[in-house]
């Protein structure tokens, strides 16, 4: 697996809990890396073991793990960058509901061997739609759920999220389902095109 | 939106606003009639609506345009414009004349669209969804992002690079460099062509030492003898120890058999002052044999450290302390 997934689950590990959890963590998974490289691949076993190995040291479900992670993607001050990349999708929230579809292929543009999961959008009614989540580990969902309601915040709109295993009978997948509530609920975070990322 | 009678579309400024948000409208005599609305954000002028195109705007095709009616003669309808009044960024434009009244002329950000986004506050729904210049934006972002990112791996990767290649490349024990970084530096002379003595150097009674009185013993006359080898040779010379007790040393830009004789000499007397450790006296000396790059046609490496071998076991059979020449013509004559 790509470095970038395992050093965002570092980096969501030693910026919430800090150093000394992430190097007990490390122990536990057997990993022989201490320090994962965004930008260098890594086995796809080792994600999942580091995964195993975090969500026990903080007593957490697999999926709620994962939700954390997708939401510190969107908030914390050290990922602007992620922020500010999704945020490209679209001028308001639907805008970038409509962009899900063209994340895979857009994420591929920078960092050409990434793999991320295939997402289909589908509007169901005048407020509700569905994101297909296609990948070859099951799971990722909870990310997206994490991401999507901070950038709800982000954009100051109220949504309920909710995920459910589907099936297509060709492969099983995950469906989250957005329900807007409120399309101005908040004044949501600034957001401007041409903004330097942190740490630039 | 209505047909006209010739079959021609008739388009409000509304429309056209919402298909082109960087466009502007002319009538026949260059007078400024409409200004689209992201337009507007970029244009410090004020009440441009009735001013002339060339007051607001410099213009220039292959050759600048100074008069409105050259502008409708000109063959080429790639423009290149900037405000009169502001930044200064060139825009991209097209010119389209109207049949009858005036023409269009369709801009875009061209190169400069970061600046000009952050210098105006523009966001997307100042873009037409068709206009890719925020995918531009986006697609700067990202490779700027995975750039910064790889560079600093770069960084760090070089870092522990040099750390291993030092580690690498030298002896613990006494800061010589190793077999290793021997090899690497005397291949650099042969690539560079540069003349050097080669000479290899064996302790003799070293085994005694470390039999009698330990390795402690023999570990501290490994350092004394790295200090009087660094003592007898140049900064661009290299010593190398490549083995338990054995030395490899080459003379760059020396080729001189009485000058490599005379090194070698003082050396082993060097080696001969005993060496004190905890109370006990040391006792060894040095036999070596040196070859020269100027008797191979093509140095080769290995062929000139067998034949500093050879001349190596010269000297010990001779009954060791003393330096051996390799000869080629009479390769284990005594120098």
């Amino acid at each position: 697996m790509y470095g970038l997934v395992n050093r965002s689950i570092q980096c969501f590990v030693e910026d919430t809990y800090g150093r000394m959890v992430w190097e007990r963590i490390i122990a536990d998974a057997r990993s022989e890396v201490v320090d994962f490289e965004a930008m260098l691949s890594y086995d796809d076993a080792l994600t999942g073991q580091v995964i195993e190995a975090t969500a026990k040291h903080l007593s957490r479900d697999r999926s709620g793990l994962l939700e954390d992670l997708g939401s510190y993607l969107v908030t914390h001050q050290h990922m602007e960058a992620v922020r500010r990349l999704l945020r490209f999708g679209g001028h308001t929230f639907e805008d970038f509901l409509q962009s899900l579809d063209d994340l895979h292929d857009r994420v591929k543009l920078a960092v050409p061997d990434l793999e991320l999961p295939f997402l289909t959008l589908e509007q169901q009614s005048e407020e509700s739609y569905t994101v297909a989540c296609r990948f070859s580990e099951p799971g990722y969902g909870a990310v997206l759920l994490g991401m999507l309601r901070a950038l709800a915040d982000d954009y100051g709109v109220l949504v309920l999220l909710d995920l459910e295993d589907a099936n297509d009978g060709e492969a099983p997948y995950e469906l989250l389902k957005v329900n807007l509530l409120e399309t101005s609920f908040a004044s949501g975070r600034s957001f401007s095109l041409a903004g330097q990322a942190a740490g630039q | 939106m209505t047909f006209h009678e010739k079959g021609q579309l008739i388009l409000s400024d509304q429309v056209l606003d919402a298909l082109m948000p960087l466009h502007l409208r002319v009538d026949s005599t260059g007078i400024i009639r409409h200004f689209a609305p992201t337009l507007r954000k970029l244009c410090e002028t004020s009440d441009v609506i009735g001013k002339p195109l060339l007051d607001v705007l410099d213009i220039r095709t292959s050759r600048q345009i100074t008069e409105f009616a050259e502008l409708c003669d000109v063959r080429s309808a790639r423009l290149k414009l900037n405000f009169k009044q502001g930044s200064g960024y060139a825009l991209k434009g097209l010119f389209v004349p109207l049949p009858d009244q005036g023409a269009i002329v369709n801009l875009s950000l061209g190169i400069s669209m970061r600046d000009i986004v952050r210098d105006h506050g523009l966001s997307a729904a100042d873009f037409a969804p068709t206009d890719s210049t925020v995918d531009m934006l986006y697609l700067i972002e990202a490779n700027t992002t995975a750039w910064d990112e790889t560079k600093r791996l770069t960084e760090r990767l070089q870092g522990a690079k040099i750390a291993a290649e030092e580690q690498a490349f030298s002896d613990t024990l006494t800061g010589l460099k190793n077999r290793r970084a021997m090899d690497h530096f005397v291949r650099r002379f042969l690539d560079k062509a540069v003349p050097f003595g080669l000479m290899n150097l064996d302790l003799d009674y070293f085994k005694q030492v470390n039999d009698t009185l330990g390795h402690a013993a023999g570990d501290h006359v490994l350092q004394k003898v790295s200090e009087v080898l660094i003592s007898e040779t140049r900064d661009g010379d290299v010593v190398a120890r490549v083995g338990g007790d054995e030395f490899v040393l080459a003379f760059r830009n020396c080729v001189d058999p009485k000058i490599i004789e005379k090194i070698a000499l003082r050396i082993i007397t060097m080696l001969e002052v005993p060496i004190l450790f905890e109370g006990n006296i040391c006792n060894v000396s040095a036999s070596a044999g040196t070859t020269l790059s100027t008797h191979y046609e093509k140095p080769d490496l290995d062929v000139m450290l067998a034949h500093a071998d050879a001349a190596l076991y010269e000297s010990k059979r001779k009954g060791r302390a003393c330096h051996t020449m390799f000869m080629p013509d009479n390769p284990l004559k005594a120098y």
